[in-house]
Formats: C-alpha cells, sequence, structure tokens
C-alpha cells in the first residue's frame, strides 16, 4: 500500500462529504423547480449545517449516553461506507476491507443505533418512527441483497472494486436482468432514504413521519450530525448504483493518475446532477403511500430483483464467454 | 455478426420489458393504468419484431408489425379507453385479492414457464429463441390477470395480453404466422372487443355494476 493510494482515499471520503449536502441541496432545487416553486439556494444544506453546529444542544432529561453517541455513530459508519464504496477510484484499500455484503451490514448498523437513540427517550413519536425504521429496513434489505446479487452473478465478484473494474472495463453488452436490478435499485433507494413513495422528508405533520419522527429530540450539533449523515447516506446509495450499473467514467485500478482522478471526479457530479434531476422528478410524480402499503412496494422490490436474477439465468450470457 | 449478436441482445431487452410489463399489470389497481401499460406491450411487440424483420431480412413481418402498431398501440387502447370513459369506470380501483401475494404466484409462475420453455428452446433454430419462455410467462401472467380480477375490463384487458403473449411466443419460435392467419387473428381481436363493449353495457344495465361476481348466481324472479 503506498502513500498514494492512502491519499486517493482520504480525497475521496473528503470528497464524499463535502459534496453530499451539495447533491441534497441540488435535489430540493429540483424538486422545487418541477413544482413551481422558488427554489432554495444550492448551499442551503450548508448554512442549514452551519447554523446548527453554532446553537447549544439541549438534551432531555432521562437521556442516556446512547442517545448522545448515536449521532456520532451513524455519521461515523456513513464516512466509512464513503471510504468503501469506490466512487472516484476502485483502488482503495479501505473498500478491500469489506465487500457489498458488509456495506449492508454497515447501513444496519447505523440504522439500529438509529432506532435505539429514537426509543431511548421514550416519547411516542420516536418509537413509532423507530418501528416503522425497522420495518421499512427489514423489508427493504433482502430487495437490496437480490439486487446486489444480481450484479455479483453478472461480474462474479462480490467485492465492490473488482465488480467496478470488470464492469467499467467489459466491452459494450446490455444484459436484460440489469433493467429489474435496476428498477428494484432505485425503489429500495427511495424507502430507504426516507423518499416520497415511503416516507416525505418535509413533511410537517408527525403522524405521517418516519425518519423525521425519529430525530424530533435532536438538537444543534447532534441534529447538524444526523442530518449530515442522511445526506451521505443518500450520496453512498447513489454512488452504489453508479457502481452497479453506470460505471463509465471512474478511474479503474491500473489507470488511475492525476488526470485520470480530476476526470472521474468531474464525472462523478455530472452523474451526480442527472440522478439527482431523476430523483426529484420521480418524487415530483409519485405521492407518498400509506404505510400499509410501503410491504407492498417494498415486495415488488424484492420480486423484480428475484426476476432478475431469473431471467439472467435464461437469457443473459455470460460475459466472460 | 456483430450486428446480429446487437440485434439479439436488443431482442432480450424488449422481452425482459415485455415480462415487466406483465408484472406491472399485475400489479395495477386502476382500469386506465392497465389499458397505457396494454399499449406499451404493444408497442413494444412492434419493436421486437421489426427487430427479427430487420435482423432476418424478412419482408411480410414488417406488415405484422405495422398491423400491430395500428391495432394494438393505437386503435385498441383508443377503443378501450373510450369504452371506460363511456362506461365511467376510469377510476374502478376493485378489491383484488391482496397483490404481494399474486405477484408470488406470479413468480411462481415464471420459474415454470422458464422450465417448460428450456427443452423447447433447445430445438428451435431462431435467433429469438431464448426469449420463448418470456413468450410462454407473459401468457400464464395474463391467464392468472383475468383469473384474479373481478371487473369484466381488467378481465378483457388479461384476454389481449394474453394474445400479445402469444404474438410474442410465435414471432420468437417460428418467425411469425401466416399473413392470412395473423388477419384473421388481429380482425377477430377487434371484433371481440366491439363485442364485449356491448356485453359490457348489458351487463351494467342488469346489475348496476362492472363486476362479474354476480354473474355467477343463478337469480330466481
Amino acid at each position: 500500500m503506498s502513500a498514494l493510494t492512502l491519499v486517493r482515499q482520504l480525497g475521496e471520503v473528503v470528497l464524499a462529504v463535502a459534496i453530499a449536502p451539495l447533491f441534497m441541496g441540488w435535489i430540493a432545487q429540483c424538486r422545487a423547480w418541477l413544482q413551481n416553486r422558488t427554489a432554495p439556494p444550492l448551499t442551503q444544506p450548508y448554512r442549514m449545517l452551519r447554523k446548527l453546529f453554532h446553537k447549544d444542544a439541549a438534551l432531555a432529561a432521562d437521556a442516556s449516553p446512547l442517545f448522545r453517541t448515536a449521532p456520532y455513530v451513524l455519521f461515523g459508519t456513513m464516512v466509512l461506507a464513503a471510504a468503501i464504496i469506490p466512487s472516484v477510484a476502485t483502488d482503495l484499500p479501505f473498500a478491500r476491507a469489506a465487500d457489498a455484503i458488509a456495506l449492508i451490514g454497515l447501513f444496519a448498523t447505523a440504522r439500529v443505533f438509529m432506532a435505539l437513540a429514537a426509543m431511548d427517550i421514550g416519547t411516542a413519536f420516536g418509537s413509532l418512527g423507530a418501528r416503522r425504521e425497522m420495518m421499512i429496513g427489514f423489508l427493504a434489505e433482502p430487495a437490496f441483497l437480490m439486487v446486489l446479487f444480481n450484479a455479483f452473478l453478472l461480474y462474479g465478484s462480490t467485492a465492490l472494486p473488482s465488480l467496478v473494474d470488470a464492469n467499467a472495463t467489459r466491452r459494450f453488452f446490455i444484459d436484460p436482468s440489469v433493467i429489474f436490478a435496476e428498477i428494484a435499485f432505485i425503489m429500495v433507494l427511495l424507502a430507504e432514504n426516507a423518499r416520497i413513495p415511503i416516507d416525505n422528508p418535509a413533511t410537517h405533520l408527525e403522524l405521517t413521519m418516519i425518519h423525521e419522527a425519529m430525530v424530533l429530540e435532536y438538537s444543534a450539533r447532534h441534529l447538524a450530525l444526523i442530518e449530515w449523515a442522511a445526506d451521505l447516506k443518500l450520496f453512498n446509495y447513489a454512488c452504489i448504483g453508479f457502481a452497479l450499473f453506470l460505471p463509465w467514467g471512474i478511474a479503474v485500478h491500473g489507470a488511475d493518475g492525476g488526470g485520470a482522478l480530476l476526470l472521474a471526479s468531474a464525472v462523478l457530479l455530472v452523474k451526480l446532477a442527472f440522478a439527482g434531476a431523476a430523483l426529484a422528478l420521480i418524487e415530483s410524480l409519485s405521492a407518498k403511500l400509506r404505510i400499509f402499503r410501503a410491504p407492498e412496494y417494498l415486495a415488488m422490490a424484492f420480486l423484480l430483483a428475484v426476476l432478475g436474477l431469473l431471467v439472467h439465468l435464461l437469457l443473459g450470457a455470460n460475459i466472460h464467454a | 455478426m456483430h450486428d446480429a449478436d446487437l440485434i439479439a441482445q436488443l431482442l432480450r431487452l424488449l422481452a425482459a420489458g415485455l415480462l415487466l410489463i406483465s408484472f406491472a399489470m399485475l400489479s395495477r389497481r386502476r382500469t386506465q393504468r392497465l389499458i397505457t401499460l396494454y399499449a406499451w406491450q404493444g408497442a413494444i411487440l412492434f419493436l421486437s419484431t421489426c427487430l427479427v424483420a430487420y435482423g432476418e431480412g424478412l419482408r411480410e413481418l414488417y406488415y405484422s408489425a405495422a398491423l400491430t402498431l395500428i391495432l394494438k398501440v393505437i386503435l385498441l387502447p383508443w377503443i378501450l379507453h373510450r369504452l371506460i370513459h363511456r362506461l365511467g369506470a376510469q377510476w374502478d380501483s376493485e378489491p383484488l385479492v391482496n397483490i404481494p401475494a399474486t405477484m408470488l404466484v406470479g413468480l411462481v409462475l415464471v420459474i415454470f414457464a422458464f422450465g417448460l420453455a428450456q427443452p423447447i428452446s433447445m430445438l428451435a433454430t431462431t435467433i429469438t429463441r431464448h426469449t420463448i419462455g418470456i413468450a410462454l410467462a407473459v401468457i400464464l401472467l395474463s391467464f392468472m390477470m383475468m383469473i384474479t380480477r373481478r371487473k369484466a375490463m381488467t378481465q378483457v384487458i388479461g384476454f389481449l395480453a394474453m394474445e400479445n403473449g402469444l404474438f410474442f411466443a410465435a414471432t420468437s419460435t417460428t418467425y411469425g404466422m401466416p399473413m392470412v392467419i395473423e388477419l384473421g387473428i388481429a380482425l377477430d381481436m377487434l371484433v371481440a372487443v366491439f363485442i364485449l363493449g356491448i356485453f359490457f353495457f348489458q351487463i351494467r344495465e342488469q346489475f348496476d355494476s362492472l363486476d362479474l361476481h354476480h354473474l355467477e348466481k343463478l337469480r330466481e324472479d
């Protein structure tokens, strides 16, 4: 492991942490445009974070240490996930430490801590949100795993970097299973990141909240960290999507000099811009589902991913063939 | 050679899209959405038939593709839209056997169809032979849609979707049927939709609803 790989790794993490709020701001801006509203500035999430970091934190009287440590755990896991997911380069020392299945475990850790912290204070809304979050999580995880299995089957690896290497350098090839996996992935992404068909991030009505209900008791720097972690989570999911389905432009192993890295960063920004606009479009076109419809929605995602596997077995020629 | 390879890939992609639309049809509750999906299914059929015709240089397949475009993408959806508009049934959302269960049964059907088609596709020599399994799955899924739905309208759409599956199966196994047969089928479909449209009005007049379970019991008056 040379010093250069470490620098690359560090640079990627810093880039992820820095532009995750920007991605969120871009989605908010697109949504505002699509809904004929005046858009908030792109830097709105940063201003929000700055404001929150300058405030004094208020803690509930019976908050346990768990409540105070949860935001740090959350932020830490999301940063670690950003280090594992190859977004700019694939030759990353951290990325070899964990494969995509471990990555799902990492997201699950964050989810468990969030839910425990929400239940810690003992308010009704907190535990309501936590229960809903766990329900969504346990339905979304198998679907996500199935999506990943699609990619594993296609490229013959469970490690994201080698998967991306195989994916980015192969000749152009359309595998029908990929469309199933893509749709399932987008559905899981929306569900896992508390976006519209499952949860409305802009809601003010506590009874319909999922993610927001869990963070109601947080304030100041804790809230800032949680918000930032949520931004990073969405960014991470987007990057997983790019790694699985749109790897072109990333600096692959062996061809990752300074120029390639710059190019890869620029390509990443372009992809994020398109992905953000597409997400905003999907969210504007769909209505929030009743919570009891959520299992149906996620069952659909699971099913599509399984169908992708089946179609791959029947139709997909192996890329190595 | 590369061209043929690309065409085969595109055909697989379209076949997968067809399967996707069949599942989307199973999961929809609104009749209007079903008709839109039906039109999309027709569009995919049109594209795939054109591709097969181009790849194999078969001129008469272009005619059947054009027939598909006119009938299944434009005419039939338009007639169906008019019908549900006249019947006031466009927002009909029907109580259905629970959708995730239907989807799971659909998945089993797909596995069954794939298994069934495996030996057949070994025998066929067309470039589309791998898609026979999907065509079979589409037929079975539409069949299931007809069984699980209660409204007359959705059953008819299921019937039409089944015909789409059959057409796709025909193009993928033997590059389509003779022109006479295809014309006959197309005319049959058109007439069937007209007659069924008349049936809808009759059923509604009798029972004030398009729910077919009213037809299951005999009336003694």
